[in-house]
């Protein structure tokens, strides 16, 4: 066997370090290493509850609406407000304008750009790959023209958030009793816009037909029909790639899926469901929060006195940068003792969207059905946003006032971009006295727990090749990078 | 000839990066390009990483390419005990700070990218567990990782472009700015700021200007009034255009309905009080609008609230406008 250490990965979120045991061509073991402690969990104790409200965003520049939105939750948890219906439309406006935001940088920016490296210039694919998906540094003028289109369809994206939230990243508009911002109604038409002119380069550019009808397919079969009429589409080409490089087959996770729920209602309901998704009894189970642990063993943090794994309402933050056996600074969450899998794939995967199921049963979780989920996820939530546009009452209240209680105890949970956020947090004597994060990157991007069962990403890694030509070099892997990138992690929440 | 641009990402959110990508501009990449700006690298969205990418940085460091500007992205992270293993950069074992260090003695120009960069910034919250500080400022201490007397090869100390996130529009025109060799030390003000943005207040443009006239105050959040005296916004201190160059197409964070808390100032992680709340002594904000004495501070807020018009006194404690302004019959005059 032999090592190799790879990082930094360029294009994911934050520093990132995967070191892997090489055996005839293929990894045998991986450990993922986050190479950064930050400290925000100990940072906000002490602080004005309300101080979170400004602190939380910035744990993340690329789901710092998420991170408000947990934090916002928590608080309200601990406070008992009840959100009026403008503000709970408004926030998951916000919400699902970040998470959209982040799936098309994922796929643009981040994912394709992949293609185009050397190791595929010999495939018939690599010239239109080049045209379309070259990288935003070092892909030379005329190529990565679709990127480019998609960064300037981003921006434009966003200034949603300029309207709702004043700013993007790390808006204050998002509180616990609400938002901010009212929006008008004449307001509201030119909202609208934005979300046409997203829905138009969708539509033409990503998925070549109208999105209800890419959030219809119900099955491989469908999916198969569908390639035929919109051959030339962004997801065409990435379905044909993904063929000849034989994504479908790369990277399986653990196969069961967490989900918090996404996009709360007015009438307590999410719009997609919550759950765990158990691929092998085919069974979606619900979720009991109470269940969630983070273990210590080989993250650099000082063990807790107990023998067990403990709960984040009582987790323990304390820097350690000298344990023995440990390799980074990501906890191991685990969900009843076991390893999950987050993200675009586990809400529509527990949400029962029929197409993701489908080709999850065929393949399971890997590169292709976690790209494909999110892009599913595109079609499915941007029509959910102009209901819930519609729906906004002018006039009405966004925002209910009520005291932060001097002792209360309160929990965030939410879905980001990349899947299962939750915080947890006590007050007492009118300040923050505990407050721990479980981002979504942090379950995907796990170490090994106190068994030395490996995380959902050094899981998923266990079987990948090593690139032919890389035999004479220090040893490099294409697919490693495309398992990786599938995950969409963000190391920054994950050592927050 | 290009100006080559090498940008590194350590302590804080890449919410700097993220707020770049939101330039306002049908083609950023090709922006930067038509203004003779390289990026050599950028930790989210080079092709190559790995190998490439810290063969890139030994370049640099051993001039065998040229660094025109280090752009940083992220309070340095010097902890634990100095040793700066809070971030060993990803694949070298060296910690990130000592990166740093070797590029910014190669570079042209050295630029901080955002609050952390230039001051710490949020990232050095509470008692600064990791011994945060930005490249040549702790909070509003000169000195930082490089040191207070440094100076890049160009000349200039650590350029500034202080904001959380900074503005996207601000790192474009500072780049822009320094690739066209029009970037002197007369153009930052006194913390390294560029002053086209720094010289500014965000209180400049502010859309709640008339009801700051009249200190007609919102008492609540998604109020409409002045956030001033009661919601603890820094607006009429905290230097940056914010409200004259906006946000995100049409925004600021006081049109979002919240207070500035003057993140392009350092030390702003800290303000001593909730960042919600106004601080107040004997019923008078403490922090007063910049260059105005107290004295006439209290004497025109109180003339201004008993001269305050119904339907802007109406309207402050309201998330809608309930009064509009009455048309006039005979024209304005």
């Amino acid at each position: 066997m032999t090592r190799l250490i790879l990082g930094p990965f360029n294009r994911v979120e934050g520093d990132l370090e995967v070191q892997l045991e090489v055996a005839d061509g293929r990894v045998a073991e991986a450990r993922v290493k986050a190479p950064m402690y930050r400290g925000f969990e100990v940072v906000l104790q002490g602080r004005d509850p309300m101080d979170a409200m400004t602190i939380a965003p910035r744990i993340c520049g690329i789901c710092s609406v998420s991170q408000s939105v947990a934090a916002a939750k928590a608080l309200a948890d601990a406070s008992g407000v009840v959100v009026p219906a403008n503000g709970v439309h408004a926030t998951n406006l916000m919400l699902a304008c970040e998470n959209l935001a982040d799936h098309l940088t994922h796929f643009y920016v981040f994912f394709m750009p992949d293609f185009t490296r050397e190791v595929y210039a010999q495939r018939p694919w690599f010239g239109e790959a080049e045209r379309r998906f070259a990288a935003v540094v070092g892909g030379g003028p005329g190529n990565g023209l679709h990127n480019r289109a998609a960064l300037a369809a981003r921006a434009r994206w966003l200034e949603l958030m300029g309207a709702l939230g004043g700013k993007w990243p790390h808006t204050g508009a998002i509180l616990p009793g609400g938002t901010s911002r009212a929006i008008e109604s004449t307001e509201r038409v030119r909202l609208l816009t934005r979300l046409r002119e997203m829905r138009a380069f969708l539509e033409a550019t990503l998925f070549g037909c109208a999105l209800e009808e890419l959030a219809a397919l119900h099955s491989l079969a469908d999916l198969h029909a569908w390639r035929m009429r919109a051959a030339g589409s962004d997801l065409a080409l990435f379905l044909d790639i993904a063929d000849d490089a034989d994504l479908a087959q790369l990277g399986a996770g653990p196969g069961r899926y967490l989900s918090y729920g996404a996009y709360l209602q007015p009438n307590a309901s999410h719009a997609l469901a919550q759950g765990v998704w158990d691929a092998a009894t085919q069974q979606r189970l619900a979720l009991d929060a109470s269940q969630i642990s983070e273990d210590l063993h080989h993250a650099w943090y000082a063990q807790n006195s107990g023998t067990q794994p403990l709960h984040p309402t009582d987790g323990l933050t304390q820097p350690d940068p000298d344990k023995a056996g440990a390799y980074t600074w990501n906890k191991a969450p685990r969900l009843a003792g076991q390893v999950v899998e987050t993200g675009a794939i586990a809400r529509q995967l527990v949400d029962g969207q029929p197409l993701i199921r489908d080709a999850c049963t065929l393949y399971g979780g890997t590169v292709l059905t976690r790209v494909l989920a999110r892009l599913v996820e595109l079609a499915r939530i941007l029509p959910m946003m102009e209901q819930w546009l519609m729906a906004l009452q002018p006039n009405e209240p966004f925002h209910q006032v009520q005291a932060m209680p001097e002792q209360a105890q309160g929990a965030g949970l939410s879905e980001a971009a990349r899947g299962a956020l939750g915080h947890w947090l006590r007050i007492d004597k009118g300040r923050i006295a505990h407050y721990q994060i479980v981002a979504p990157t942090s379950w995907n991007f796990s170490p090994r727990d106190a068994a030395g069962t490996p995380g959902a990403l050094e899981m998923a890694l266990v079987g990948a090749p090593l690139d032919a030509a890389s035999t004479d070099g220090p040893g490099t892997s294409v697919a490693v990078q495309h398992i990786v990138r599938s995950f969409d992690p963000c190391m920054v929440c994950t050592v927050h | 000839m290009t100006f080559n641009v090498l940008w590194l990402q350590s302590g804080g959110c890449g919410g700097c990066t993220m707020s770049l990508l939101c330039a306002d501009t049908p083609d950023l990449p090709g922006l930067l390009r038509d203004n003779g700006i390289n990026l050599l690298g950028h930790p989210a969205l080079s092709l190559k990483g790995g190998a490439d990418h810290i063969g890139l940085l030994q370049d640099c460091v051993h001039g065998r390419v040229r660094l025109d500007a280090l752009c940083v992205e992220g309070a340095m992270l010097r902890g634990p005990h100095g040793s700066g293993r809070f971030h060993l950069l990803a694949g070298t074992e060296v910690a990130m700070i000592d990166w740093v260090r070797q590029l910014a003695a190669v570079a042209r120009h050295v630029v901080a990218i955002g609050a952390c960069a230039a001051w710490g910034g949020i990232t050095a919250s509470g008692f600064n567990p990791t011994e945060a500080c930005g490249l040549q400022y702790e909070d509003a201490l000169k000195g930082g990782l490089l040191g207070a007397h440094f100076r890049a090869l160009g000349g200039l100390p650590v350029i500034n472009i202080a904001g959380c996130p900074t503005h996207p529009g601000w790192v474009t025109d500072s780049l822009m700015a320094l690739a066209a060799g029009l970037l002197t030390e007369a153009d930052l003000d006194p913390l390294g700021r560029p002053r086209f943005y720094a010289d500014q207040l965000v209180h400049h443009g502010c859309t709640r200007n008339e009801y700051y006239e009249y200190k007609a105050s919102a008492a609540k959040p998604s109020d409409l009034g002045c956030t001033m005296e009661n919601m603890g916004c820094k607006g009429t201190q905290a230097h940056a255009d914010c409200n004259t160059r906006l946000w995100n197409g049409y925004g600021s964070c006081t049109r979002g309905g919240y207070a500035c808390i003057s993140c392009t100032e350092p030390g702003f992680q800290h303000p001593g009080h909730p960042f919600h709340l106004t601080p107040k002594l004997a019923g008078i904000p403490i922090g007063l609008p910049t260059d105005m004495p107290k004295a006439w501070f209290v004497a025109l807020a109180s003339l201004s609230k008993s001269a305050t018009p119904k339907r802007v006194k109406q309207n402050a404690h309201s998330d809608h406008v309930v009064l509009p302004p009455v048309p006039r019959k005979t024209g304005l005059r």
